[in-house]
Order: structure tokens, then sequence, then C-alpha cells
């Protein structure tokens, strides 16, 4: 309570759902004390769509394009999550050319979240020059996805079995082509950001969540490497040959804003690694594998879990042996990331929170689902 | 004292300024100048749907198999047929598609077995009522004919 007329008293303020610097339909109710932040709530579902209850009513195949609509900046993703658990339901064998695709695919897709998100943050913070820098280099990825599949965004790249489009012509070159040419762009990124100082005052120290948090509140994906723990789902339950590649889970210690940023600045160049790898392990064979045409999964129910740029996204799926799934449930990680706001805006400045939510990389479209 | 100099003459923020100073090139602007020029998309680009004829007699070449309208996952396709008596054939006399539920995903396009139903690289498909998204047989075989404006 207010003892003096200079003390303040509580105020209760919405942030959201439209604030330019939320990502999306997210509404925080912050409580304020002056300008600390003494709690606070997010409300969700302005974008929910009953994705997983759309799923009970289309056949297997016909789901396919929904999922890129949950997380759309990483659409590749999401296909792939969803693919590879209903082959894992119908115990199908993805032949290796097919795989080698869908890495790279991935990893492309894993870049450019990590750029959409790069660039969105330094914005959120207040340096506007890299989101420009950011979409740039995020077009090139894109004109490669619009050459494979014929869309940029929702792609619809990954059939259930393989791939639905060979490799166009040229497809090779141009993925080592960008790998050479964002090298230098990142370093351009980090010699904006790295030891900029006022990115550094704004993001050190800011945030912080420990790896004992993290486990607690499920936090997978940067976010857990950022606290230190050396968990990245491509390494720990490898999935569409991953474990033939080589490269390594960047990892920091403190678990603040910043140690985020500099692991997933990390990451891109790790993703590049891998594309490049992927590259060298295209060969000829074939692209679909024996999937029927009427897909009828024997009863039973599968989990697969990858690692999305955002985290674990995991695919529950149940069938009843009929053409349609009995039940879907999506394991989004923005959602599960999203619950650790409050734990870690508490008793930090307004400021903080919009770096805090920036940080967190969240998608409304996959928290509302 | 080297770091006291760097914070004193704003090293770090001078570097990162001279980052944005190196891309002020006039050939870095990628501006696309839509209507005037219009853009390229890639050969695979699923655009707007169109049916197509034989180029020879100009008949359909759909068979009437309904495939498309079971694989479409928001069943926005309506396929139309009646049984000819003299050749024993289906006889398309119906065909709507309709764009304003359409998400593009390719399905119906992988689906068709004698490739009639193809989605192209033409992208101009908007109109000034909803229905006007519902595309019949007519729209589909000819492809939408959007005004072109000049300056």
């Amino acid at each position: 309570m207010a003892e003096t007329f200079l003390d303040s008293t509580e105020l209760v303020l919405n942030m959201g759902p439209q604030h330019p610097s939320t990502h999306g339909v997210l509404r925080v109710i912050v409580k304020l004390d002056g300008e600390k932040v003494t709690g606070t709530e997010c409300v969700i579902g302005y974008l929910h769509r009953g994705v997983e209850k759309i799923a009970e009513n289309r056949t297997y195949a016909m789901f396919a394009p929904y999922v890129d609509r949950m997380d759309y900046v990483a659409a590749v993703s999401n296909g792939l999550g969803y693919c590879l658990a209903v082959e894992r339901l119908i115990s199908c064998e993805v032949p290796e050319r097919a795989q080698a695709v869908r890495v790279i695919l991935t990893e492309l897709n894993r870049i450019a979240s990590h750029l959409v998100w790069l660039g969105t943050h330094a914005l959120d913070i207040g340096a506007l020059t890299p989101l420009f820098y950011c979409l740039r280099e995020r077009e090139d990825i894109l004109n490669i996805f619009e050459k494979y599949c014929g869309a940029r965004l929702t792609t619809h790249a990954f059939r259930i079995g393989g791939l639905q489009y060979e490799t166009y012509e040229g497809f090779e070159q141009e993925c080592l082509e960008f790998c050479d040419r964002l090298a230098p762009r990142v370093d351009e990124y980090e010699e904006l950001l790295t030891e900029n100082r006022i990115w550094k005052e704004r993001l050190i120290d800011v945030g912080i969540l420990n790896a004992e948090d993290c486990k607690a509140y499920g936090v997978t994906g940067p976010m857990l490497r950022s606290a230190g723990v050396k968990w990245d789902l491509r390494k720990a339950q490898p999935y569409s040959g991953y474990e033939k590649y080589d490269f390594e889970i960047p990892t920091r210690t403190n678990g603040d804003c910043y140690d985020r940023y500099i692991v997933r600045v990390q990451e891109m160049r790790q993703s590049a690694r891998i594309v490049r790898q992927g590259v060298g392990m295209l060969a000829a064979g074939p692209i679909m594998g024996k999937v029927a045409k009427v897909l009828k999964p024997p009863m039973g129910e599968a989990y697969v879990s990858i690692e999305a740029p955002k985290g674990e996204l995991g695919y529950y799926i149940v069938s009843d042996a009929s053409t349609q799934p009995y039940r879907v449930r999506v394991r989004p990680p923005s959602f599960i990331n999203l619950q650790s706001v409050d734990k870690m805006a508490r008793g930090s400045l307004v400021a903080d929170l919009i770096a805090v939510i920036g940080t967190i990389d969240i998608v409304l479209g996959e928290v509302d689902r | 004292m080297k770091k006291f100099l760097r914070k004193i003459l704003l090293a770090d923020l001078l570097e990162g300024l001279w980052v944005t100073l190196r891309t002020q090139h006039p050939k870095n602007i990628t501006t696309e100048q839509y209507p005037a020029v219009m853009p390229k998309v890639g050969e695979r680009y699923r655009g707007l749907p169109r049916l197509n004829t034989n180029p020879e007699n100009g008949e359909t070449l759909c068979i009437c198999c309904d495939l498309c309208a079971l694989a479409c996952p928001e069943h926005l396709i309506v396929v139309g047929w009646e049984r000819n008596p003299e050749t024993k054939r289906k006889d398309l006399v119906k065909f709507t598609y309709d764009t304003s539920r359409c998400m593009f995903c390719g399905l119906c396009e992988d689906a068709c077995p004698v490739d009639a139903l193809e989605l192209t690289q033409d992208f101009q498909m908007a109109s000034f009522t909803r229905e006007g998204q519902i595309f019949d047989r007519e729209v589909l075989e000819e492809g939408t004919k959007p005004t072109r404006y000049k300056s």
C-alpha cells in the first residue's frame, strides 16, 4: 500500500492482444508497481482454429497441409514431425534420398525461423536494421522452398512416406551457395549486435531461467540449451538420419536473454553445416516409400518428437484403424515455453518483459493451434 | 586501457554503423515494381487452378473420376457429370472450384490421374465478390482475366 503520495499503487495493464512487440495476438495482463512487473498472466486463444479437432475429420494425407499453419514460420519442421509420426504408425521406411532432402529443408527452415526471430527480436529491443538484413537472407531460403515445392510459407513439402517432389535442377548448387553466403552475413549480424553496448545492456542478466527451472517448466530448445543443458533431440533421439551428420550443440551457461541470442546465432551456423553435409549425402534413389493409397494404420498410437527451431515439437496420434485419426495431439514448443514468462519477468521492468517475450521465440499460431 | 578507449570512442556502435553503410549501395535495392513488372514465380508454384483441355480439339481432359474432389481437405471441388448414352462415357457438365476456401496444398493436382487439373503459376485471382471466387468450368479452362492498368 502507498504510504506517501510518492509511493505508487498497483496498476494492472493489458499488453496486447495487438501490441506490436508481442509477436501476434498474445495478451499479457501485467501487474505493475511503478515500472516494476510484480506479476504476469498470459491470455491465449485469440488464434485458436481447432487444428487438433480438424484432424479427426480428415484422412491422414489430408491433414498434412494443416500442420504447416501452426508454426507458420517453420512450416517444414511441422510437416516433418507429422509425417514421421504417421510413418511410425504404419511402420514405413523412408528412402535415404528422401531423408537427406528432408534434413536439408528442415535445416534451411531452422535458419529461416531463427532469422525471423533475430530480426523481430532486435526490432523489439530497438535495433531496426537487422530486420531488413535478416529478411533478405530469409528471402533466399524461401526462394529455394518455392522452387522446390511451389509455396514459400506454408510449404506442404513432405508427404507421408517420403516426398512428392523430386529436387529441381540446381537445388544442390543453390543450397551450397546459400550456405556460403550465410556465414559472412551472420558475421554481419554479430558485428551489429553482439558487442553493441545497448544490446548488451538490454539483454545481459535479463530474464534468467536456470537449468532447473527449465526442466521444471518443460522448456526445450534454445532456451534450455542457453541454460547449459546439452539436450538436442537431433542428437538424443536421432530421426530422419540425423545420426549420420556431424554437428555441435551450442550451449551457454547463464540462461539469460543474451545467451539465448548467442545460442540461436550459433545454431544458424551449425544448421548451415548440416545443410552442406546433407547436400553431400544426396544419392540417387527413390523418394517415396511403400505407402498404401488409402491409408489405414493399424490400431495403436505413436508419439514422435523432433527438434523444431523453437524446441521439442511432438505429435501424438491415436489410430482406430480407420482412414481418419482418432485423436491428434500436438506438443507445441512455443506453448510450453510461454509458461515460463512469469518466472522470468517477475521483478523486472516492463522493457525487460518485452525482451523476455521476444527471446522465448513464440509463434501464436502454434500456441493456440 | 584499450577497452577504455574503445568505450570512449564508441567503437562498438561505429562498427555496427559501418555494416549499415556498407549496404547503402543502390544495387542493393530490391523493391519489386509489382504491377509494372510481374514477379517471376517458381515453376512448381501452386497458384490459380486450371482445367486442361486437349489442344487439338478443345475437349476437356477431365474424365470425371472425382478423385480431386475426394482428395481435397476442404471439399471445395464439385464435379458434375452425366452418362452419355451413345459413347457410354461420363461427360463433364459442371466443375466448380471454390478458391476462397482453397489453401493451395496441391493434393488435388497430385490426385488427378490424367493431369487435367493443375495449379498454375498464375496468381491473380482477386475479385470483388465472394461468388466471384468460386470458379466455374469456363474460368478454370480459360483462366481469370485480370484488368490490366496502364500508367
